[in-house]
């Protein structure tokens, strides 16, 4: 369970969160629309831990444990992943050695032994083929050369080994044509259970198409101004945010 | 300076006076006295039992070093160096050759485990007869050790193996004694005695060694290592290495260096000579760990090196590949002279500098033959206040008709109280060379680190992961077993580097 509580944030001293409180209970799906600027990444790299997003205020607890106090990494270990709306280069690192290094920092820290190479390649083998992800995809540089949606793919290749408690999807869908949407989709609901929640920060209605939430909140102007069902989203599709927000205030 | 003069002939006397009635006579020392003068050239030639002609050479040497200064031109600084306040021949209290483990200074042995050195050569170097009759364990390939602890080549590991081809490995002292043609012919033929103010220190006053010499047409069966290690106080080490593969010969050639932590500073001028005959190759790797100072630039070895390679036959092929995470200053070009129709050079170099340390390093190729062929790929990160420069130079004869080189130049910077500078030279004479050069300079991104820890790496195992993806290219070269010690080394060398 992720439990956010009035919290805001700061970039470059500019209030940009301004009190968002939100619950995501175990086994759920949540999405998050909004305008542009409205403080949708804000939020995810404040979760994250990211340097220069500043906060300000407020709580974000994840499953009894204080986010907020801890090392982006001390998250990761947690339980939190944060697939990024562009995923960073980093060439010269093969994949398949960054995500065994992840996955084994990971298992590490949660006291769990760690995977030799043999048994790593079995385990990506076997999520890239659900991922239809071509193999060679592990000896590239970790993103360096990959398509946009190469990049998101690996994004939720990286979320299936790591298996998250909850996943901050942020705009995973902007880029992607609708196969490989459906793929990432696929990945997403393929992890859904009792264990594992999601937080998906989207601009459209399209992806929700194919990861239906069980709720919807609107952020707008550093706050969630309305929640709903999965209709809210088909609401705004219709009628933009406008006339939504305009009722919620 | 009057003052300094006279404290330099005070020393100079002291040290004189100490010769007429310390030398001759006790000839079991194991220090010759401080200073540098005649009289320690022929100390030094005197305990190496050498023949007349190579006493003639470094006496020779010693006068054209009298008359030679420092290179200036590096982009070091350092304070000036007293070369009278230093031991110029330091040896082992163990005498060499031990017939069993017991008789081995098991100080000697912790120093060889510390090294990493593998426990089965461990004890062929504490010279353990018949421990290098049994196969290495785990069916690993087996790799020859020559170990220079301080001036003295302690022990040659496989050497009776290496026997069986024709392969001589040895120190070169002994060279000198068993292979007097080889090392007559060839010392020196690359790296003149005059060649520069270090190169002819060294010559002058070398203690030893490493000696190969692979004959035509062997491949050899293992890899030859070297590890030196400054371990006396005030001890210069000035090694000589020479490597002749004749003919259609191969080698491949592991030099790791170290050196335990002190707070002065340790002079080490090394010479290193390789000649490559018509189809031979020789690989030359470095990992290089001298002691780099404290974080306050305290202490930390003076790293001022001279390498060179002779590329002579037709089709012969020299490769260097050095990862230098150590050293308070490196100075340091390991070079080809391309004379072979269709030779090969290649340099490969990853240089770190944390902290204070300071690095000048990069290559010469020499181009003369027709057809002769360089690459040139040098990794340079600095961090801290650590100032890093490549310094290359790229030489085309007109007589090089269809010369070719490629030269790629990266530099990583962390932090922004460090520098990085590239400065390389083209000289090309000739109309169908065709020279490339490569050069970029970048950082390690906020975005990346972000994405690593995001990922559940801490920051310093990110650092560690981005900066061996950067010299990927370069620990690629490395024989296996370097690989893993180097990308270790890089991520040590870097610890405290961010945030």
């Amino acid at each position: 369970m992720l439990r956010i509580e009035n919290l805001t944030a700061e970039v470059d001293g500019k209030p940009i969160l301004k009190g968002v409180t939100l619950e995501v209970p175990d086994g759920e799906v949540h999405a998050i629309m909004g305008p542009n600027g409205a403080g949708k990444s804000t939020l995810s790299y404040a979760l994250s831990g990211r340097e220069g997003y500043e906060i300000t205020g407020g709580t974000a607890v994840l499953n009894g444990v204080d986010l907020l106090e801890m090392e982006p990494e001390e998250r990761a270990a947690a339980g939190l992943f944060l697939a990024f709306q562009y995923p960073v280069e980093l060439p010269g690192v093969g994949n398949a050695n960054f995500l065994r290094t992840a996955l084994n920092a990971i298992r590490r820290t949660r006291g769990e032994a760690e995977v030799d190479a043999m048994q790593f390649l079995k385990l990506a083998r076997a999520r890239m083929k659900e991922l239809s992800m071509p193999e060679d995809m592990l000896k590239r540089g970790v993103n360096v050369g990959f398509s946009g949606g190469e990049k998101k793919r690996n994004e939720i290749l990286q979320m299936a080994l790591l298996q998250p408690r909850i996943a901050i999807l942020d705009e995973t869908d902007s880029g992607l044509d609708i196969d490989a949407l459906k793929i990432v989709a696929d990945g997403v609901n393929a992890m859904r259970g009792p264990g594992f929640s999601a937080l998906v920060i989207t601009h459209y209605q399209r992806l929700l198409n194919h990861i239906v939430p069980d709720r919807v909140h609107v952020l707008a102007d550093g706050r969630i101004l309305t929640s709903g069902g999965p209709e809210l989203a088909h609401r705004l599709e219709a009628e933009g945010y406008a006339g939504v927000l305009e009722e919620a205030a | 300076m009057p003052a300094v003069e006279e404290t330099l002939d005070t020393v100079r006397d002291a040290t004189q006076g100490a010769y007429k009635w310390g030398f001759e006579t006790d000839i079991e020392m194991d220090f010759a006295p401080k200073g540098l003068n005649e009289d320690i050239v022929r100390f030094i030639s005197a305990k190496k039992n050498e023949p007349a002609w190579l006493l003639e050479w470094r006496l020779r040497a010693f006068e054209a070093w009298k008359g030679m200064e420092e290179p200036r031109w590096p982009a070091v600084t350092y304070p000036p160096i007293d070369y009278q306040d230093a031991y110029y021949y330091a040896a082992p209290k163990e005498k060499i050759g031990p017939k069993s483990l017991d008789e081995v200074d098991p100080e000697l042995l912790r120093t060889y485990a510390k090294l990493g050195i593998p426990l089965k050569e461990q004890a062929i170097l504490a010279g353990v007869e018949g421990a290098g009759d049994v196969p290495s364990e785990g069916g690993r390939m087996p790799i020859a050790v020559d170990a220079v602890f301080d001036s003295v080549s302690v022990a040659t590991t496989y050497k009776d193996r290496l026997e069986k081809d024709g392969i001589i490995f040895c120190p070169i002292s002994e060279a000198v004694q068993t292979h007097p043609e080889l090392v007559k012919k060839y010392l020196g033929s690359v790296v003149p005695h005059t060649d520069n103010f270090f190169a002819a220190l060294n010559s002058a006053v070398f203690t030893d060694g490493s000696f190969v010499y692979i004959p035509k047409g062997v491949r050899c069966p293992m890899e030859l290592s070297t590890y030196f290690r400054i371990n006396a106080k005030s001890t210069g080490q000035f090694e000589r290495t020479l490597i002749i593969a004749d003919e259609g010969a191969i080698v491949s050639y592991l030099e790791g260096c170290t050196a335990p932590q002190r707070d002065e500073n340790q002079l080490h001028a090394a010479v290193v000579e390789l000649v490559a005959m018509d189809d031979a190759s020789i690989k030359y790797s470095t990992v290089q760990n001298w002691y780099p100072g404290d974080e306050n630039g305290v202490g930390g070895i003076y790293n001022f090196v001279t390498k060179r390679a002779a590329c002579r036959g037709k089709r012969s092929k020299v490769s260097w590949t050095q990862v230098e995470t150590g050293s308070a200053i490196t100075w340091k070009y390991p070079s080809c002279i391309l004379q072979g129709e269709d030779s090969v050079g290649e340099f490969y170099s990853v240089a770190i500098t944390n902290n204070h340390q300071q690095a000048d390093t990069g290559t010469k190729m020499i181009h003369l033959g027709k057809g002769s062929r360089s690459t040139i790929v040098s990794k340079g990160i600095s961090a801290g206040q650590g100032q890093n420069t490549y310094r290359g130079l790229v030489r085309i004869s007109p007589k090089a008709t269809g010369a070719r080189n490629f030269t790629q130049c990266d530099s990583l910077l962390i932090g922004d109280l460090c520098g990085a500078h590239t400065v390389p030279y083209i000289e090309n004479r000739c109309m169908t060379a065709k020279v490339e050069h490569e050069a970029t300079t970048s950082r390690i991104a906020e975005d990346q680190l972000f994405y690593c820890r995001q990922r559940g790496l801490t920051q310093e195992d990110a650092v560690g992961l981005i900066v061996n993806g950067f010299c990927r290219e370069v620990l690629k070269e490395l024989p296996m077993e370097f690989a893993v010690e180097a990308q270790k080394l890089l991520q040590i060398s870097l610890e405290g580097s961010v945030g």
